[in-house]
């Protein structure tokens, strides 16, 4: 077996983003995707979900992803991004379980961008699991009848008189056994068994799928600082370069002076980056980089420059005033997307009726490692090294940006120090790329200050959420009326582009399956005057923060426990066909293999409450709060215990999260991923907030755009994972942990003060 | 200007400019990447290295204030008793998401558990603010501070 490493043939180029473009967007290809259903209806095509409607799709061939070597060494190559998710481990440790391979002898090698040779390698939506667990199951399985049908062979006894365990085949009756090192040459001229009829191991007999003991791929690499990120990338005569890029987006350079830059010491020249006309997409935005010896020389440089730009139509965008927008758009009528009965009509009826609304500010990510990237050009062949959590993509973005042929473009994937989302696009690499082109080919490599980090991103986008409700004789609500407006992320492709998708209102907003006869939601137009990307659980962050903020407010409107009122909400345990509920998007799933499971929700609220106490007397000033939401393919509920004190700071003792993932691969990693989003839903709480004023972002580092610290974490985050067969399909798990964390908290605040939160970020202290 | 800094027990000769950060000359100029650029600003701890045993952000300490003092960056940690402690327990508890931050906060605990063998919750929120962990490893941390502090306790 091999796992050699040639650059592939073209792919779709078609990505996520596309797809989430959806209907309102682009044309061709995306809209057969959205509408697939229909089209299947018409007799033309079957509709494609899952991994299967991804570009590249899922390969099974372990001749690209499995080698074993004469020392017994196996290698197994991954091709999705390691950003923290702890993939490089989960995916291994798939194939090596269906291998029978030792994991101590396991080594990882990390693909290159090539989804022609290795399937979709887009890793986002918390999909690298839920797509890729049964091919890479049936890879190690494969590999390991190959073996075996080596061995057959080798003693001239049928394949069912060999069983490979644990890296070696044995012949039943006791021959001397074979190891795979012995084997592997052998197994390589075996034919590679088709997908249905490779042999999988049952549950019972895994020895790495779900236990919890497993050694993570990286963790000797990381404790001693041998692990390699996209700013450690070193090569001969590299040169180091810090880009002065326009503070508006859109703006363009005028006029620079580069004397200054150019004395010094250490700076070699200053170039100029071209910059694209709108919309943004994932090219670079433009500017002058300052090339030195050094990545000190480099910032100095910069800070030499004298530039004048133009700053364009952005410049008068302003946060604060975008708000008084939003507000009035939420408040008028706008696009109908689901509408169940008459909710117009119902709100007007008799009885309590509420209303709030709800606002989330801009969002950066602020990975800890900020952009990099290197790239070199070699006898006419690009080479990138860059953390990015979709290779593909920046290959195809380097191959339009350079006018090469994809074949000429490699992009080595680096450990991503964490992405969150920010690295799904790749205009840093496609900096250097067209920067070594400049210089000749030379090695650069690209350094993005924290302060470029925070004023540059693709933003999570602001959000200002209405929703009304009355409510009936029995305290429920008889009508919903929900507008969500928020720029979508589909400005950052199109051109004009207005208000949430189908894919992003299909996160957490269209399908709440409430025992609501009315229900109207509506998306108003709203533009995008920045770069809007994708940030961990995305849309589902403001969604959910109003809908399971609402809740709690409609539960005390009634006089009602907040966990029992969610649970009357929810209604009896069933399967609900997502498109009952208006969404055609599913988070590009099979409706009838992904219900949305009303039974799963109550049970981890159910857990949740259960674990943390809940309905325990608590000391004055502190409370408990509850949310629940269900976003890729998961349930997820928290209870946090917050405590305020006189003088209105916050501190939260105590978390519990339960979650329902379906099947756990790796319930560590899963249990780190929850921990993790529950310090980042803390964290966008109480600090989250970018802000722009004359088109410019107005933080810049972590004094200005802080983060939760260790001394504010939780003493207590208890995480509890429900049990669950193989039989059920998999769920997400890097994202849907976030969602419910921001609204436990301030349904918490309010429990312990009577205040209710409305608006984040929290602050240090309530004001 | 020619300088010579002791890094990881050895002496080395090096070219920079005397206000040039200590953690650009261990990254560049040395190869020494496990400090890690986190902010700039002594913001974060992503750069933690050790000098004169003590914890020292490398992105804002000019080279030349530390010429000839002991330095030592994570890739020398387990020559030490405790940096050994430290990274043992680190993986027993599964402490890294990412990983980036990590070699600042091991760094920043090693310097702890010098100073502070057992050291109390409240201790541990002292020593480790200045770390940030974007992952949110945070709980893990406290956790693996006090496994290793165990560790060092039951095994003079
Ligand atoms: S990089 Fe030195 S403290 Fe952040
Ligand atoms: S482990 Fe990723 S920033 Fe700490």
């Amino acid at each position: 077996m091999s796992a050699r490493h040639d650059a592939g043939q073209g792919s779709s180029g078609l990505t996520r983003r596309a797809v989430l473009q959806g209907v309102a967007a682009v044309g061709g290809l995306v809209l057969c995707l959205h509408e697939s259903g229909r089209i299947a209806h018409a007799g033309v095509a079957p509709p494609k979900y899952g991994v299967d409607a991804e570009p590249g799709g899922a390969v099974e061939n372990p001749l690209i992803f499995v080698a074993i070597h004469p020392d017994d060494s196996v290698t197994i190559t991954v091709a999705r991004p390691e950003m923290g998710q702890g993939i490089r481990t989960s995916l291994a440790l798939v194939v090596a379980d269906e291998l029978d391979a030792e994991w101590e002898r396991v080594r990882v090698v990390q693909a290159p961008g090539d989804q022609a040779r290795y399937g979709n390698q887009d890793t986002d939506g918390s999909r690298s699991m839920r797509h890729f667990f049964q091919p890479m199951r049936r890879v190690g399985a494969a590999a390991r009848m190959m073996l075996e049908s080596a061995a057959a062979a080798h003693w001239g006894v049928p394949v069912s008189e060999v069983q490979a365990e644990r890296q070696r085949v044995s012949r039943r009756g006791g021959e001397p056994s074979l190891t795979y090192g012995e084997l592997a040459e052998a197994a390589i001229r075996e034919s590679v068994p088709a997908p249905d009829r490779v042999k999988l191991k049952h549950p019972g007999q895994f020895r790495y799928i779900g236990k919890l003991s497993t050694r993570a791929i990286d963790g000797a690499d990381i404790v001693s600082g041998r692990a390699r990120y996209g700013i450690d990338t070193r090569l001969d005569g590299m040169l180091y370069a810090v880009v002065a890029r326009p503070a508006v987006l859109g703006g363009k350079l005028v006029h620079y002076d580069a004397r200054a830059a150019l004395a010094v010491p250490g700076v070699v020249r200053v170039v100029e980056i071209a910059s694209h006309p709108q919309p943004p997409r994932s090219y670079p935005l433009g500017g002058v980089a300052v090339l030195a010896h050094n990545t000190w020389a480099a910032i100095k440089g910069r800070e030499a420059l004298t530039i004048q730009w133009h700053d364009g139509p952005n410049a008068k965008f302003d946060s604060q005033q975008f708000q008084a927008v939003l507000e009035q758009a939420v408040r008028h009528p706008a696009t109908v997307v689901r509408d169940d009965g008459d909710a117009l009509t119902a709100l007007r009826g008799a009885g309590t009726r509420l209303e709030a609304e709800y606002y989330l500010p801009f969002l950066a990510h602020a990975s800890m490692e900020p952009p990099a990237a290197t790239a070199r050009i070699v006898d006419g062949h690009c080479e990138v090294w860059a953390p990015v959590q979709d290779p593909q993509g920046v290959r195809d973005l380097i191959t339009g940006l350079l006018g090469m042929k994809e074949s000429d473009v490699t992009v080595n994937v680096t450990l991503l120090g964490g992405a969150f989302g920010r690295k799904s696009l790749g205009d840093f690499a496609g900096e250097a790329a067209v920067l070594s082109k400049a210089m000749g080919g030379t090695p650069v490599k690209v350094m993005w200050t924290r302060e470029d980090d925070i004023r540059h991103d693709y933003y999570q986008a602001v959000a200002m959420e209405r929703l009304e409700a009355r409510l009936g004789a029995d305290g429920l609500p008889v009508a919903w009326l929900h507008r969500s407006a928020s720029p979508t992320e589909d400005a950052t492709f199109v051109a004009g582009a207005e208000g949430e998708d189908d894919g992003e209102y299909g996160m957490g907003m269209i399908n709440v399956p409430f025992q609501i006869p009315n229900i109207r939601l509506e998306i108003p137009k709203v533009p995008a005057y920045t770069r809007i990307g994708w940030f961990r659980s995305v849309y589902n962050i403001a969604h959910g923060f109003a809908i399971q903020s609402f809740i709690d407010e409609l539960a005390h409107a009634a006089g009602r426990d907040p966990r029992d009122y969610l649970l009357a909400l929810l209604g009896p345990s069933r399967r609900v066909d997502p498109r009952t509920l208006s969404d055609q998007w599913n988070y590009g799933e099979s409706p009838m293999r992904y219900p949305l499971d009303t039974g799963r929700w109550r049970a981890v609220i159910e857990r949740a409450t259960r674990e943390a106490g809940w309905g325990r007397t608590l000391p004055k000033g502190r409370g408990l709060g509850l949310a629940a939401t269900y976003s890729f393919m998961s349930y997820a509920a928290a209870v946090v215990e917050a405590e305020v004190d006189s003088a209105g700071r916050i501190t939260v003792p105590r978390v519990d999260i339960a979650f329902d993932c379906g099947p756990q691969v790796n319930p560590d990693r899963v249990r780190a991923q929850l921990e993790g989003a529950c310090i980042m839903g803390l964290t966008l709480a109480k600090y989250g907030s970018i802000t722009f004023k004359g088109g410019r972002v107005q933080q810049s580092n972590f004094d200005d755009y802080a983060l939760l610290r260790l001394p504010e974490a939780p003493r207590e985050i208890h995480v509890h994972v429900l049990e669950s067969s193989f039989d059920v399909p998999l769920g997400g798990v890097g994202e849907p942990g976030l969602p419910p964390i921001a609204p436990a908290l301030a349904n918490a605040i309010f429990a312990a003060t009577g205040r209710r939160i409305r608006r984040l970020p929290l602050g240090e202290k309530l004001a | 200007m020619p300088l010579t800094l002791r890094i990881n027990g050895r002496f080395v000769a090096v070219e920079a400019h005397a206000d040039t950060p200590l953690l650009w000359v261990l990254r560049d100029e040395l190869g020494l990447t496990g400090a890690k650029f986190g902010c700039g600003m002594g913001l974060c701890g992503a750069c933690v290295v050790h000098v004169d045993g003590q914890p020292v952000r490398a992105c804002v300490t000019p080279v030349s204030a530390v010429q000839s003092r002991p330095i030592t960056t994570v890739e020398n940690i387990s020559a030490d008793r405790v940096g050994r402690a430290v990274q043992d327990a680190w993986l027993a508890v599964g402490v890294p998401q990412c990983g980036y931050c990590q070699a600042g906060q091991i760094m920043s605990a090693v310097a702890l558990l010098r100073q502070t063998p057992q050291p109390s919750d409240d201790q541990i929120d002292d020593a480790m603010t200045g770390n940030i962990c974007r992952c949110g490893t945070y709980p893990r941390i406290r956790a693996a501070i006090h496994r290793a502090a165990q560790h060092l306790r039951e095994t003079p």
